[in-house]
């Protein structure tokens, strides 16, 4: 009886899979026991509490509102804010340079080719924090200081503190506003879309209403619009808008660095597309242009999009190198929490939710392109 | 060859964001070590303390990499005490941010970096001994800008370290005298410091004489900088113990006590072995001629003899260190002691 139970091969497979999973439990529960008994004796706070308490420090930069005033949660969400936008804005940036660079080095031109090839090579070469570094370097003692700043048209500035142009000032209920003014794009443009697959006439007409519907709500909501010109005030230029040199060059590091990646994922992919189709589309009598754009590209993002993905997944990872240069993403403002608070686990533990979500999202996004781009055979 | 450099940058990565941290989540999770502090230092034959990336005077190897400085003294002399060698002391340059990590899981023995001495830290899983140096934060601002004092600060931007009480300073500063001042945060110090001498901050904070020593060794003419007080209050920069191990507390807090009391006692490392001779009944147990006070905390009796003799007393650290014996020359305002006018107040060894 033990013997033929010892010899089915479904049983001893199973036993095979409880065992291990039982040990895979186990350590995770002394782990844990672990964790809680050696914070215990070492009194160390657990619990996320402290996230509404003030956060009481300064951060340089953000895209939400922020005082030193609101709390460590909304600390939090001012440096998920941030590295969402420095993610976002590097890999679109990145991707249109990637492009260029991925048909510059398939270009006849041998000087095209030759210094997209020299441009590859090192920024490739090279570690990206080496890069911030020296852009970091670069752009902080190249420039002038800010009493000096370099004054190329009215209301531009250039100095070590950054770029500052004229910018606009909101007053009213602006968050109100942009969100309905969103609402309303929105949808005009599902609108205009369905008139267009109907075939429509009057396809400006959902733009017009829009126009008016929008500022419609600008009335509405009371908001006032006024052009704000940046000026040197004590050691600082007060007003418009500004490019910190934080931004500028982790924004340059992370681009230059993520399109010689791309680049060649490009080129890769283009190379992967037979040369027949180049062929058959002069045959066609189609320009270069139109069978690059038309043949072979639809054919290459079948190559190119799973590696761009795992590329994407690490732009956003790499943002984390700003802590080098001083932009105030997620890891850098999370730093100084844990610093304030002592409490390490508990801020590691949303760093990795925040990006684990963060990449699962974009993971999720690149394989839904991919499953459009996907050979259908049948 | 993507897949091999991302994945050394990912560990680069990885290593730079989080490595304080992980110290804290391995060690948490790992079982706690059985024995004490002092059974675990014995066993591996030497101390291991925190020190800085090289802050000179406090901590920072020397052109032929023996660590120095007063904290690294304050270290040397726990070394002493325990092996009779001042050399038994091994030092790991840690950052603002993984120092407390550190301690807490049992890295380091001693955090013996410019710490300031706080509350939520001491509540946090660390216990801290006696301060080893009183300081205000003050802040390094180039002479031709024109400020002398903070409220003459307004619009300023600040470059500020991670890891430290001073991004709290800048904002109570800011709010208390309305200065809207703005901060850039680095986590290296070398970042920090170039940014701030390439004209990137107008102002650079930390403590006074850590910035005394930037100055000293960093700035082209150290003379077109001048420092000043942040704040009317004193920080504690005080060496820090892992919570729940008294009997190591109590060596390191009564190591650093040898050196302010033998300075108290006029003996210095050149007279110490005519002192063996002293009349002085107090003299004679802190030199342990007349035992006990070194069995009461688990040491030899002679471990303030030994220490004394291997370092001289704190008047002679500071001073090789610090002050007129180094090249920062830092004034010793309230670290001298009591009875001279400071704040260095020698507990009694009775």
């Amino acid at each position: 009886m033990l013997a033929a139970l010892w010899d089915s091969p479904r049983l001893r497979a199973w036993a095979g899979q409880a065992l291990l999973l039982l040990l895979f439990v186990g350590t995770l529960v002394w782990l844990a026991a672990n964790t809680v008994e050696n914070l215990a004796v070492r009194s160390i706070r657990v619990g996320f509490d402290f996230l509404a308490r003030p956060a009481n420090f300064p951060i340089s930069e953000s895209v939400v509102p922020y005082s030193t005033m609101d709390s460590f949660a909304w600390a939090y969400v001012v440096g998920i804010g941030n590295t969402l936008m420095i993610s976002a804005m590097a890999i679109l940036s990145a991707t249109l340079l990637g492009l260029f660079v991925g048909l510059a080095r398939r270009a006849k031109h041998p000087m095209l080719s030759g210094v997209a090839g020299v441009f590859v090579t090192t920024v490739r070469n090279t570690p990206l924090i080496v890069q911030l570094l020296f852009w970091y370097a670069l752009v902080t003692t190249a420039l002038p200081a800010p009493r000096n700043a370099l004054h190329p048209l009215p209301g531009v500035y250039l100095s070590q503190r950054g770029l500052y142009l004229p910018g606009i000032e909101w007053s009213g209920n602006g968050w109100g506003f942009a969100a309905g003014a969103a609402a309303i794009l929105v949808a005009a443009a599902v609108l205009a879309r369905r008139r267009r697959r109907q075939g429509r006439t009057a396809p400006a007409l959902p733009a017009i209403g829009a126009a008016a519907a929008v500022l419609a709500l600008a009335w509405a909501t009371g908001i006032g619009v006024a052009a704000s010109l940046p000026e040197l005030r004590g050691f600082n230029f007060s007003g418009g808008m500004r490019l910190s040199p934080e931004f500028a060059a982790l924004m340059v590091g992370l681009v230059l660095y993520t399109a010689a990646f791309i680049g060649e994922i490009i080129r890769g992919g283009i190379d992967a597309v037979g040369r027949g189709q180049w062929e058959a589309g002069r045959a066609l009598g189609l320009s270069e242009r139109q069978t690059l754009m038309r043949i072979v590209m639809p054919q290459a993002l079948r190559v190119i999009i799973p590696p761009l993905t795992t590329q994407y997944l690490s732009t956003v990872k790499n943002s984390t190198l700003a802590l080098a240069v001083g932009f105030p993403e997620l890891g850098l403002v999370i730093g100084t929490v844990i610093n304030q608070t002592g409490q390490a686990l508990e801020s590691i533990a949303i760093l990795l939710a925040v990006y684990l979500t963060i990449g699962a999202a974009v993971s999720l996004l690149m394989n839904w392109c991919n499953a459009r781009t996907a050979l259908v055979t049948r | 060859m993507t897949e091999q450099t991302s994945g050394r940058h990912r560990a680069a990565r990885l290593a730079i964001a989080t490595a304080g941290a992980i110290l804290a989540f391995a060690a948490a999770t790992l079982p706690a070590r059985a024995g004490t502090t002092l059974d675990a230092v014995k066993a591996r034959g030497k101390v291991i303390c925190a020190a800085s990336s090289g802050t000179i005077g406090f901590s920072a190897p020397d052109d032929k990499g023996y660590w120095r400085g007063l904290d690294v003294e304050t270290c040397r002399a726990v070394a002493v005490a325990v092996f009779n060698d001042k050399d038994k002391a091994e030092f790991v340059p840690l950052s603002g941010q993984q120092r407390i990590p550190a301690l807490q899981s049992g890295e380091i023995d001693i955090l013996p970096r410019t710490l300031t001495w706080t509350i939520q830290r001491d509540g946090n899983g660390i216990n801290f001994t006696t301060p080893n140096y009183y300081e205000f934060t003050g802040f390094l601002m180039p002479k031709n800008l024109g400020v002398t004092k903070v409220q003459d600060m307004k619009g300023a931007s600040v470059c500020v370290q991670t890891g430290s009480t001073t991004e709290v300073v800048v904002n109570d500063v800011s709010r208390e005298h309305q200065l809207g001042l703005t901060t850039v945060v680095f986590d290296s110090v070398s970042a920090l410091r170039q940014a701030f001498f390439s004209g990137r901050c107008d102002a650079l904070i930390t403590d006074a004489a850590a910035l005394a020593s930037i100055r000293a060794t960093q700035a082209k003419n150290p003379a077109d900088y001048v420092i000043f007080p942040a704040t009317p209050y004193m920080d504690a920069l005080t060496p820090a113990v892992r919570h729940g191990d008294d009997q190591w507390m109590d060596i390191v807090t009564w190591s650093f006590q040898a050196l302010t009391s033998a300075e108290m006692f006029g003996i210095t490392q050149a007279n110490i072995d005519q002192k063996l001779g002293s009349g002085d009944p107090r003299i004679r147990r802190f030199l342990g001629v007349e035992p006990g006070n070194g069995t009461a905390i688990g040491l030899d009796d002679k471990f303030a003899y030994n220490i004394v003799k291997q370092l001289g007393n704190y008047g002679e650290v500071f001073d090789r260190n610090l002050g007129d014996g180094s090249p920062l020359k830092i004034d010793r305002g309230y670290n001298r002691l009591f009875r001279d006018g400071g704040l260095m107040f020698p507990l009694a060894f009775q």
